[in-house]
Order: structure tokens, then sequence, then C-alpha cells
């Protein structure tokens, strides 16, 4: 039966995506939730918490105040705290109650921001999407309100890296080392949106050349670029040193102005192999082991049902999809949570993932930049 | 405290305790969630029901902290979810829903459990949902299994019963009537076990009382047993309402003797157990006389040491505070967003005696700022408190740690004194949730 769970986890939900997205942005996050809620996020989806004085608080919405429709005590506690603390923007994320309760979280914004004058976003999340949704329409949004519009792209080699959360990217050095990657092949990064990158990339995100998505919580801001500014994208996740050749091949084809392209396809898959994980990394990293190890893998993605997919590849939400993908699996790249529905007899690599297993792995995520011969000395 | 904050300056300040409203010293706005995680949630203490499976029906965002909780305690094969989704709350079809799932998942175990706990949530309230019938076809349907309604609906949270207290009470529901043994005792609603050295236990253990409690039962017909139970002592304030129930369900008698620091409430509540049941009384005077001098040694080592306390470590923080301020030490702060009315006395002494005691919340969004992360000097006692003052100096304990009277006391003392010679680290301890439950963390 579709929708439950005997043993497997849950991804983390869209209002967490919202957090995690602009969590180092310097504004205020109100996941708009009963008292306590908020803690989901900042025990298992947010490793940046303990040291990081990021402005994410709760509404702490009562059983009184959902059904009374009382928006006003959400308005005055976050005008309240704005002025105490000036962010530089204001997010609201719904869950649950506010989406059954017709919560307007655009309006609801829009009158915190006539009141203090803070830029105001408000987003429909409901807590029953994946991280993927949530995290991609935050982005979108800062980068529609905040980018310089003025700006023209530049003929140089400015890149900025596009869809990295600690929800995929944990705090390991993925980013570090995707930056220096380009840097030392000659590009200049502009923005890392949104780890590690300053408020300036994000307005000058216009300047860059071309746009590389690294996860499918960046496609919206990247679709939304090439529509401002005509900046070219490729979608993938500089995983081993061939495919981190090809991509950087394709960037310069990009960033001059060619039509370029990374063929993801792979007429060889084999039976029963597979990497189950967020749609962008896993192609990428299907390709990576394709051309290093001659290994062929399919991808099963939970996250999302993402337009890269081959038709080789699922969109698989729930453990019966998963149940169903593994049966007679021969080898499997996985969050570890994931052993739980194999049989003894499939060959199993441990890729965890924040996203899906929380903290728990956290020591055990492998930094693949540039390097996968973690998963491939395994195979 | 002046906190930098997006480059403005951020004035963090406690209330003084004479400057408090009681029992809500605090305006109730945006809510911080310290990394302090040492208490329990409700999926830990489900799992206290030996052999019990818990399935939790509810939307995404509210099932990764209760399924990751019980990976991160290594229970995953005890648990199991239901999704709630969109569609769900359109078509209005949250019974079939949770009636077909519940009974897929326990299709699909390896072991059908004598007991499934089957969690709703904040949205079965709102939509309706006729939960009378989902238990009446679960029962029908499982009529081998014995199932009970817990709830995770912290937007409830004003509403009555709080959560806390409606789990604690859920702990017992699944207990069947028996006869009941004369002169047995229950010790109820704890998370943890009840020390064996500690006041009451050992009295009734010294007088050869049959004991019963939860966190000692290893299957689910040693838990049966505990029915027979004559008397439920529950000790911890969210726990009575539990045994409330209990008392008017299967007929034994429930003697609140509550967790106190003080020797007059200690004394109060041995004589209320002895007055039930055949214990014999301790030596009040030699065990008053035994705390004091664990104070002394205490105050002797640690001086004018500055102290915090928070809320999660012991029930009564007020009192705490108020058993060292009278005995010299230098508490300097308490962190409460709110008191139970149990403490309005020890407030009304503190506000006399102590008006210049800082009162401190913990979830007021002002408190996202007020860790500098450079180590103090305090003495703390409770998680919280350790985090806010990044005190590596610090008592790891939470909801009193099964402690009880005197003992609490004199144990509390010996660990003050482990962690003022002791160093911890705040940063692994405390982010690990449920203390003293399995952790993989």
């Amino acid at each position: 039966m579709k929708q439950t769970s005997r043993i497997l986890s849950t991804y983390s939900a869209d209002a967490f995506g919202v957090a995690s997205m602009l969590f180092e942005l310097g504004g205020m996050v109100i996941i708009h939730d009963a008292s306590g809620c908020n803690s989901t996020y900042t025990t298992h989806d947010e490793p940046r918490w303990f040291d990081m004085d990021s402005m994410l608080f709760v509404s702490a919405i009562s059983e009184l105040e959902a059904i009374m429709g009382d928006d006003n005590k959400l308005i005055e506690d976050i005008v309240t705290e704005a002025k105490r603390f000036h962010p530089r923007f204001i997010a609201i994320a719904g869950t649950p109650i506010p989406a059954m309760t017709g919560f307007d979280a655009e309006s609801v914004a829009f009158q915190i921001e006539n009141e203090t004058g803070i830029p105001a976003f408000g987003f429909s999340t409901t807590g029953m999407k994946t991280y993927v949704s949530g995290a991609s329409m935050a982005l979108r949004a800062i980068v529609e309100r905040f980018s310089i519009k003025e700006i023209t792209p530049s003929g140089n080699r400015v890149l900025n890296i596009i869809g990295l959360t600690p929800l995929d990217f944990s705090t390991n050095g993925q980013c570090e080392s995707l930056r220096e990657l380009f840097e030392k092949n000659g590009w200049t990064v502009n923005a890392t949106l949104a780890m590690n990158t300053t408020w300036e990339s994000i307005e000058n995100i216009g300047s860059a050349s071309v746009n590389l998505v690294v996860s499918s919580t960046g496609r919206a801001t990247a679709e939304y670029l090439k529509e401002t500014f005509g900046t070219p994208y490729l979608e993938a996740v500089p995983y081993g040193s061939q495919l981190t050749g090809k991509i950087l091949e394709t960037l310069s084809l990009l960033a001059d102005g060619k039509e370029a392209a990374i063929d993801f396809n792979d007429p060889e898959t084999e039976d029963g192999c597979f990497i189950i994980g967020e749609e962008i990394s896993s192609l990428s990293l299907a390709k990576a082991l394709a051309l290093e190890t001659n290994r062929h893998f399919s991808v099963l993605c939970p996250t999302n049902d993402g337009p890269k997919l081959r038709s080789c590849d699922r969109y698989t939400p729930y453990e019966e999809d998963i149940d169903d993908a593994l049966r007679g699996a021969g080898t499997v790249i996985s969050d570890p949570i994931y052993r739980n529905v194999l049989t003894e007899k499939a060959a199993f690599i441990a890729l965890p993932h924040e996203a899906y297993s929380g903290r728990i792995f956290r020591k055990d995520i492998p930094n693949l930049i540039g390097d996968i011969s973690y998963i491939a000395e395994k195979l | 405290m002046l906190r930098k904050v997006n480059g403005h300056e951020v004035d963090i300040e406690p209330i003084k305790i004479r400057d408090c409203n009681f029992p809500s010293p605090f305006h109730a706005g945006l809510e911080f969630s310290s990394p302090a995680r040492g208490t329990w949630n409700i999926a830990h203490q489900g799992m206290l029901i030996p052999e019990a499976h818990e399935i939790f029906v509810c939307a995404a965002s509210c099932l990764r902290g209760v399924v990751l909780t019980a990976y991160e305690m290594r229970a995953e094969k005890r648990f199991s979810t239901v999704a709630v989704e969109e569609q769900n709350l359109v078509d209005g079809n949250m019974e079939e829903l949770i009636v077909d799932g519940v009974s897929h998942i326990i299709d699909q175990l390896p072991q059908k459990p004598p007991c499934v706990l089957v969690y709703t949530s904040c949205v079965h309230h709102f939509c309706g949902c006729d939960l009378e019938l989902v238990y009446r076809e679960l029962r029908k349907k499982h009529p081998d299994i014995d199932f009970t309604d817990c709830y995770m609906n912290p937007i409830m949270r004003k509403s009555g019963r709080t959560p806390d207290q409606i789990m604690r009470s859920r702990f017992y529901s699944l207990l069947k009537p028996r006869p009941i043994q004369k002169g047995t005792v229950a010790f109820i609603g704890n998370d943890f076990s009840t020390a064996k050295d500690s006041t009451l236990y050992k009295a009734l253990s010294e007088a050869g009382i049959r004991i019963y409690e939860l966190t000692e039962c290893k299957t689910y017909e040693e838990y049966q047993e505990m029915a027979a139970a004559e008397y439920y002592i529950a000790d911890y304030p969210s726990a009575k309402a539990g045994g409330e129930d209990l008392q008017a369900r299967l007929g034994g008698k429930l003697l609140y003797l509550p967790f106190t620091f003080s020797y007059e409430e200690i004394r109060k509540n041995v004589r209320e157990l002895a007055f039930h049941v055949p214990i014999r009384l301790p030596d009040f005077d030699k065990e008053e006389s035994l705390c004091e001098e664990s104070l002394s040694k205490v105050k002797e080592t640690i001086g004018q040491t500055p102290i915090a306390i928070d809320f999660a470590a012991f029930s009564r923080p007020l009192g705490l505070a108020r058993l060292l301020l009278s005995h010299g030490f230098n508490v300097k702060r308490v962190y409460a967003d709110s008191f139970t009315g149990e403490e309005k006395s020890d407030f009304d002494y503190l506000c006399q005696q102590e008006p210049d005691l800082e009162i401190w919340p913990t979830l007021d969004a002002q408190m996202r700022f007020a860790s500098d992360r450079k180590a103090s000097d305090y003495l703390c006692i409770g998680q919280k408190a350790a985090h806010f003052n990044t005190a590596p100096h610090f008592v790891n304990i939470v909801e009193n740690g099964g402690l009880y009277g005197y003992q609490a006391i004199t144990e509390l003392c010996r660990l003050m004194l482990d962690a003022v010679e002791n160093e911890k680290d705040i940063r692994t301890l405390i982010q690990k949730k449920a203390w003293g439950c399995e952790s993989c963390i």
C-alpha cells in the first residue's frame, strides 16, 4: 500500500527545505507550526544549528489561533522580533495545519513587509512534500527579489554553483571542494547558493557566464536566471575526474555561447544495479561510475519526479516502490537506511544522505567532488 | 547582555524574579529551539512498553523527527509510518487511510506484536477524523492485538491535558484489569527507573513490598502484571493525570508524592506513603543531616561559583534554587519558560528573599543569541543551562533523573562535585536525544 513505511525513513520536508536554503543568508525564517515542531529540523536536518546564529524560529501556533484564523498574533510576533533583530529578509514557511486552514502565506508576508519595511516572503509549503520543493521555491524567490537586474553577464569564465544545502551536501567540505575545483581550473566562482556565499554574490548573480546546478533544489533558480539574464546552465555534480572533465568542457562551451550538454543516457544499464537518492547527484554519480568503472547504474529517485530521470530510472516516493525495484537487486548504492529492505545477497555501498538519515551517518558522508574512488573501490 | 545581530546591538535580558508574573513570566511569541535534546519524546516513551510496535500517521514533516528518533535509539524495527498527504485532507478518507495503512503494516511485520501504539496528529484533530471508528475497526480486524491511541498533536498544548501528560497516561492504557494484589506498588509515569537507593524505593524494598515499574518490564506479559498494583506512585508532575486514569479504570489508588527539594515536603510524602503501605519511616533527622553534610561539602568546594539551573533538569527548578541559595550557594540564573503551580511557595519565597534572581526563558526568540560560545565559569544544572552559558562544568541530567527524596539531594551534591572537577563535552552530550536512552549518536 502506498503511503506506508514498515521500516524506511522519510525525506526532509518542504518547510525544512526553505529553512535549509535560507539558513546562511541573514534572514529570519519562521516555520508556521506548533511549538516544538522546529526541533525536528534543528536536530536532524541542520548541522549548522549549534555553530551559527541563524534566525530560525517556530510560530508556535495554538489550536485556538488555528481555528479562529488568527493571523494577527503571528504578524505581531514576527514584526516585534524583526524590529529587534533587523533581519535582511523575512520568510514564512507553512506546514500541515496552516495548509488545512487555508493560511495565506503571501498575504501575511505582504502585510509584514508593509509594517516593517523588510522584504518578506510567504511560502505555501505544506509539510507533505520533500525538501526539494521548499528549497527550490525559497532560493528562486530570493534570487528573483534581490538580484540586480541591470547587470550584464560577464564575458569571462564566471560561474554560479546553485543548489547547495547540507541536506544534499552536508558540511563535510563538499561546498568548499566545489569552489576550489572550479577556481583551480580557471573559473571565478561568484555564488555558491546557498552555502558559504556572500550577499553580494546573490545581488551579482546575473554577472555569471554560466550556472552549474548541483541538485534539483537549484533548478528553478537556474531557469529563472536563464529567462532573466540569458545565463545558460548545466545540471551535474563534478563527481570523479572524467565527469569533471566533461563538466569543465561543457561549461566552457556554454559560457562561450555555444550549445553543449552532457548525455546522461546509458544504454548499458545493468539489471539490479541502483543508486538511490536525489535526482542530479544520483545521475551524476551514475555517469561518473560508467565513465570510470564501466559499471552502469539506474537511479531510484524518491525526492522528486525530475525531468532528467532516464527511461531506466524510476521515481520512487514510497517504500512499496523501493521494495518492488529492489527485489532481486544486485548492487545498491544508497543511504544505509535502505539496507533494511535489501536481501543479504545484494552488494551494498553506503552513501549517507543527510536529507534522509539526518545526522545518524553524518560522519560517514564522503566527499566525492572530483574523486569517486571511495565508491569505485567498493565495486 | 549585549549581542551583535546583523550589525545591530541587541540586548538579551532576563527578568528578575521580583518582576516575574507567575506562572508565565514571558510573552509567548516566536520560539527558538535549543540544541539541548536530552528530554524524551513520545516515540522514545512508547518504546518503554515491551514488545510494542509504534505506527505514526502524520505528514512527512511530522514523521521525520520521530522516525529518526526510532533509528537513533536503534528501535527502527518497532516503528512504522503512514504518511498523510494532501489528497487525504481533501478526500475525507482519513479513517480509511489509518485502518488500511496500519493493517497493511501489521501484515508486513515479520512477527505480530502483542500491542500497537497508533499515533495520530494535529491534522486528524482538525479534520474531525472519527478515531473511535478507527480503533473499533482495527480491534475488529486484529483481535489478537491490543491497540491504544497515542497523539502527536503539539498544537493542543494549551487545550486541556498537555501532550506530555497524555503520553505518560498512554503508558498504562493497555493494562488489562486483573485482581489487585494487596500491598503492591507501581511507580508510574517516569521515563527511567526510580533509583533503588532513592528514599521511597528504598523504604518500600526494605519492607519487602512488591514494586512494579514500566522501565523494568522486559516482556509484554510482565508489563501486564503491573495492573495488579494496589498503589500507583507518581512523582513527576505530568505523570499525575495518568495515575488518575489508572485509579478510575483499574481500581488501585493514586499516591501523588511530588518530587521536591523541601525537607518538610519529603517528610510529608514519606508519611503519606507510610499511611497506606507498611513501610518503616526513615530516621528523618539523620537523613536531613546527611543532606546538610553533603551540601556543606559541595559549598566548601565550589564557594561562590555562579550557578544556573534549568527546568528540564528538575521539575522543581525554583525549589532547587531555594535549597541552594538558603545554603549560601551563588545561584544566579534559573531557566524556565513557565512554572508549575507546585512551585508557588518557592516562587514567593525567592521573590522575598532573593529578588534579584534572574529568570531566563529557553524558548523566547532572543535565546538564539544567548550563548556567546565562550566557555563560562558557571556551574550548570541541566543541559539547557549548560548550552546557554557554554558551561563545560555541568550536571548532565533531565526529568529528575530517577532521583527522589533525600537521595536526590545527596546524589545531586555528588554530581555537582563531579561537574566541578570534570569538564564535559557540551556539544556531544546535550545533542543526544533522550538522556539515559540508547543512542547511536
